[in-house]
């Protein structure tokens, strides 16, 4: 579904990803985890060239990324992007927000995009709140209606920035809900998180990222229970430790 | 101030304020409409037209209105062989003038927004002109309403520089009624009052639009 290869990104003199092979399966579930500077965010984000990447190649479902234009529109549109910060559209309400993408990009007629972005809403739990303007709703809310409008494109695959990191931490569980449903209805999904027990439970791999590479990947219950690394080690019993 | 005085003149002191007016919201027209697409041409991802763009706003904020507007309506006829009507040359040498200024309005006004807008656009499959149509562009009027007043009440004062190319506008009128009264003050108060009467009502009229816009 995502193949990256060699991937390298430098800001100026800074080098943020030294060389990042990874493979993605259609219907896999990969968390992303490691300290803060190590680039998993940015690896998420040359996934749809929101980030220029310096070197390195990336295949979409077998097609290489377009470097712009029409053809970039297009796989954005297929890949589901979430925020950290949600970035809902403050001047629409939750149902606009969600109706936005079909209705701007695929051209969908109004009332069609009505129904599917209300479906959407519902499934998310947030069918009586379509009319409420973003600032209205709580963190955990606007990160609910974020989630539907990415999935209002009918998305291949879903790419998740720190979903839960700017939420209040009684807000962070109504969000990985909505996300453990996704996985389990077969969603590809990659998602860079602080969460290690969402990653536990919902990640079929488990990457460990520091220093711009992939110290070491697998199956959560090798990587929580026996990493091989000391790094990993290291950075666990940091996180784990509370 | 005398009544008499008022009642013989104030006829021709509301012609001139008629003419302001219209020169005026023409100009600001002009100027509102191209210093949209010179905001937007500013933060063009191509680099020859946020150049030139540049170029443009810094030789019309660098050099002064009035030379411009006695450039276009009388240097660049002249030179070119054209008859044109003063009042409408006037005209686009003020939305010219405006658009400059309009137009670093709609930049910063752009650029004062969350990067992740623009991002959050895109990663749906939005192109730049989509992104900027429908999520850009309408966030970023609501935040520019308070300097584009600044400048169509700046515009509208600046107007009184057409009296150098003999167009009868209310500063000039006032010129006029002062110097055939002999009454320099009545006369240039009541231009003043005018002037103030207009702007006032602008900026009020403005007031009510920004908060109709405001997202609740």
């Amino acid at each position: 579904m995502i193949r990256i290869e060699g991937l390298h990104k430098r800001f100026g003199k800074l080098h943020v990803l030294k060389g990042i092979d990874l493979h993605v399966r259609p219907g896999e579930v990969v968390c992303i985890i490691g300290p803060s500077g190590s680039g998993k965010s940015t690896l998420l984000r040359c996934i749809n060239r929101l980030e220029e990447p310096t070197e390195g190649r990336i295949y979409i479902a077998g097609r290489p990324l377009p470097p712009g234009g029409r053809e970039l529109d297009q796989v954005r549109a297929e890949l589901g992007m979430v925020f950290q910060r949600f970035h809902l559209f403050p001047h629409m309400t939750a149902l606009e927000n969600v109706m936005s993408g079909p209705v701007i990009v695929k051209g969908m007629d109004r009332a069609a995009a009505r129904r599917l972005a209300l479906e959407l809403l519902a499934k998310v739990g947030l069918q009586d709140k379509a009319d409420a303007y973003p600032a209205q709703l709580s963190g955990g809310q606007q990160q609910r209606v974020a989630i539907a409008r990415a999935l209002a494109m009918e998305p291949k695959a879903m790419l998740f920035d720190e979903p839960t990191s700017a939420l209040d931490p009684e807000l962070v569980g109504e969000v990985l809900a909505v996300m453990k449903d996704l996985a389990r209805e077969g969603m590809t999904m990659v998602v860079v998180t602080h969460e290690m027990g969402f990653a536990r439970e919902v990640a079929d791999r488990v990457i460990f990222m520091d220093g711009g590479v992939i110290v070491e990947e697998g199956p959560p219950e090798v990587i929580f229970t026996s990493p091989r690394e000391e790094r990993t080690r290291a950075f666990l019993s940091k996180v784990l430790r509370v | 101030m005398p009544p008499d005085f008022l009642a013989q003149n104030l006829p021709l002191l509301l012609k001139g304020a008629g003419m302001t007016l219209r020169l005026a919201f023409l100009a600001f027209v002009i100027g509102l409409v191209l210093g949209t697409f010179v905001g937007l041409a500013r933060l063009s991802p191509w680099r020859p037209l946020a150049l030139l763009t540049t170029a443009y706003v810094e030789v019309l904020r660098g050099t002064p209105l009035m030379v411009q507007l006695l450039l276009i309506v009388f240097g660049i006829p002249q030179a070119l062989g054209l008859q044109v009507d003063e009042f409408r040359a006037a005209v686009v040498a003020f939305g010219i003038n405006s658009s400059a200024y309009v137009g670093e309005i709609v930049r910063a006004g752009i650029q004062s927004l969350d990067r992740g807008q623009m991002e959050a656009a895109r990663s749906l499959g939005m192109s730049y002109a989509q992104a900027m149509r429908w999520v850009i562009l309408p966030q970023a009027l609501r935040r520019v309403i308070p300097p584009l007043v600044n400048e169509g009440v700046t515009l509208l004062k600046e107007t009184s520089v057409v009296a150098m190319i003999a167009l009868t506008d209310l500063t000039r009128s006032a010129q006029l009624v002062a110097s055939r009264t002999y009454r320099p003050f009545p006369a240039y108060l009541t231009a003043a009052a005018i002037y103030f009467a207009m702007t006032f009502t602008f900026s009020r009229l403005a007031a009510l639009v920004e908060r109709r816009l405001r997202v609740e």
